[in-house]
């Protein structure tokens, strides 16, 4: 730190990006929350005797038409549902599959990179490779691949029907994103592995500790916290995903919808009100789950030192305040004195 | 020990036969180290082949013959560049969209420098109230959904207020949703390079009688040019891959992205596709940004895994 005092300039510094944030995020945000309680009525208006194109406040409606049958079902994976609880399964569905395997993936590559001593240099420049590659480019290349008499058939030695709307595209996204994002979590868990000191694993070795032990007692928790917040990263994209599914497979194909492209879908056919509404139910998942990574996997986001001995400073207050109230007592007894 | 060597003196040497003093000698799990290191290179290979087997399938694809768009040979044969012909061939405007891709990427990345350069140098250096909530609300722009946005911005930019002008195939429709994702991600970046660099360098330069902004133009930025670079790189990489917002708002021919462009590639007729020429206008998208990602590969997984974001 420089010196104390200085709130006055960091005010001045920070202020111009926090306007930003508010103008191209905060703003929109308050527009959607209001837009999903509100909806375009279908009525004609009496007086014109044309469609009424006026917005009224319908509370609830938008959420609850969505979840229950009351504008009718798709067929997808999970049977005919609503296309909202049909959109929201597919969501969590991509979301566990796809960031399981890839960071069961990505610590394997981190651990193998992690041991080489020739070589890295490659490997990390082809590691790079699908992390720069634009999420739209990769899923027109998989939707080559994965064309009925495309190259991943000629392997397999079996036509399957990737690209049409089945349990074979829910595969060929998850393989498509898998592809793409696994490396990268690789990366930053290598990150975390080359902060583990040598030392460690030698004190290990002198105990006998065999690999398995050494993997699971030392290099696990050791690399937990950058792994934590990659995994939580991963996740949330995950749970975002439009470009794959959308240029891959396609707009209305059930069986790989997702939140956002069923928001993004209503949005361009105009009902705004159910965009909003559905888009701040997948806010508020993604706002669930990033609480959650944070309170039970503690993914620390905020590093910064000074933020920490604040929150330390807090919690030893708080201690404090307790212990006060547990003995009242003793407390009064020595400002009597 | 057994009995025979105890009785054989001469093969006794400090209490150790010589059968064991060899045992000794002899370096240590040779076999299994050799084992460790083959299954290392051939784990790298594993590695490198993931990563490059697709692109490699994009790339061959594209130097085929338009007619051979759905060939499966694992090497073009008679090879072409008649599909970069296509790709380029006026009704898809790809060179167009190509310079659209280019003008907001490069603006919503000087414009996240601009802001996030002077919110980071605070962030990192400066002590102040309320810090903890504002790194909060920066890593909780990036973890947003981008379609929670877009909604309430297709309505305004489409006209549907009277108070608001209408912002369709614009620049600004792309750039101003844009800075949503690139600000935070340059903030954050950068945040983590300047923590980098000693304080002491603003001390000394402060001794020396600068006050705090001018330390930080004198001393810190220059110092901190290869991190800005970084952040550069990563925030314009990120803009140029975006899809949805450029999907939304640039509609008309002229002014779609890149991205947008490739994925909307029509053939001559409605049964052909041009398999072919998107994968070539794949390859155009993604080749600038492979050779800057590979000539600055450490310093950008430097920033990746500092920022730890994206």
């Amino acid at each position: 730190m420089l010196s104390d005092g200085q709130g006055t300039l960091a005010a001045m510094l920070i202020s111009p990006t926090l306007i930003v944030i508010f103008l191209v995020v905060g703003i929109p945000i308050a527009m959607t929350i209001r837009d999903s309680f509100y909806t375009k009525s279908n009525k004609v208006d009496p007086t014109t005797g044309l469609l009424s194109n006026k917005e009224h406040f319908v509370g609830l409606q938008n959420f609850t038409n969505a979840l229950t049958s009351q504008l009718g079902t798709v067929p997808g994976e999970w049977g005919n549902l609503p296309r909202l609880v049909n959109a929201f399964l597919n969501n969590m569905y991509f979301t566990v599959v796809c960031v399981v395997i890839e960071t069961v993936l990505g610590v394997a590559m981190a651990l193998i990179m992690s041991k080489a001593f020739r070589g890295r240099g490659i490997v990390r420049a082809a590691i790079l490779v699908p992390w720069a590659i634009p999420t739209i480019v990769s899923a027109k290349m998989w939707w080559l691949i994965f064309q009925a008499s495309g190259v991943a058939n000629r392997i397999l030695g079996h036509t399957y029907l990737w690209l049409g709307d089945s349990a074979s595209s829910q595969a060929a996204v998850i393989i498509a994103d898998t592809w793409k994002t696994a490396p990268f979590i690789g990366l930053l868990t290598l990150a975390g592995l080359q902060t583990i000191p040598a030392e460690v694993y030698e004190a290990a070795k002198v105990d006998g500790a065999n690999a398995w032990q050494t993997f699971v007692r030392i290099t696990l928790p050791m690399v937990k916290p950058s792994l934590v917040v990659a995994v939580l990263f991963r996740t949330l994209d995950t749970m975002r995903m439009f470009d794959l599914p959308y240029g891959m497979i396609g707009p209305h194909k059930y069986y790989v919808e997702t939140l956002s492209m069923f928001a993004y879908d209503e949005a361009n056919n105009l009902r705004y009100g159910p965009a909003a509404a559905y888009s701040i139910l997948l806010f508020l998942l993604i706002v669930i789950v990033a609480f959650l990574f944070i309170k039970l996997l503690g993914a620390e986001l905020i590093t910064d030192d000074e933020v920490l001995a604040l929150r330390a400073q807090r919690k030893r207050q708080k201690a404090m305040h307790k212990r006060a109230k547990a003995m009242p007592t003793i407390t009064s007894g020595e400002s009597a004195v | 020990m057994s009995a025979a060597t105890v009785t054989v003196n001469e093969n006794v040497q400090g209490g150790l036969t010589r059968a064991e003093l060899e045992e000794l000698q002899r370096p240590r799990h040779k076999g299994r180290e050799t084992v460790g290191m083959v299954a290392g290179i051939v784990g790298m290979a594993l590695i490198v082949l993931y990563c490059i087997i697709p692109f490699y399938w994009m790339t061959i694809s594209a130097f085929r013959l338009p007619s051979d768009g759905m060939s499966t040979a694992f090497w073009p044969s008679p090879a072409s560049i008649e599909n970069f012909k296509g790709a380029f061939q006026p009704k898809n405007n790809f060179t167009r969209a190509l310079l659209n891709s280019v003008i907001v990427a490069s603006i919503t990345t000087a414009l996240t420098l601009l802001f996030g350069i002077i919110a980071a140098y605070a962030l990192a250096r400066l002590r102040f109230r309320m810090k903890g909530l504002v790194l909060a609300i920066i890593i909780g722009c990036s973890m947003f959904p981008g379609i929670t946005l877009l909604i309430p911005l297709l309505k305004l930019f489409t006209g549907y207020y009277s108070w608001f002008p209408n912002w369709m195939n614009t620049y600004q429709a792309m750039i101003v949703p844009d800075l949503s994702f690139g600000l935070p991600l340059a903030v954050w970046n950068l945040t983590a390079f300047f923590k980098q660099l000693p304080v002491e360098l603003e001390q000394a330069a402060m001794v020396d009688g600068c006050t705090p902004g001018v330390a930080f133009r004198k001393v810190i930025l220059p110092l901190a040019a290869p991190g800005v670079f970084t952040t550069a790189i990563i925030t314009f990489i990120a803009v140029w891959n975006e899809y949805m917002i450029a999907l939304t708002f640039g509609v008309k021919p002229t002014m779609k992205t890149a991205t947008v462009a490739l994925s909307q590639f029509t053939g001559t007729t409605n049964f052909d596709t041009p398999f072919g020429s998107i994968m070539a206008a794949g390859v155009i998208v993604t080749v600038p940004l492979l050779v800057v990602v590979l000539l600055f590969q450490r310093r950008i997984v430097g920033g990746l895994t500092a920022g730890g974001v994206k």
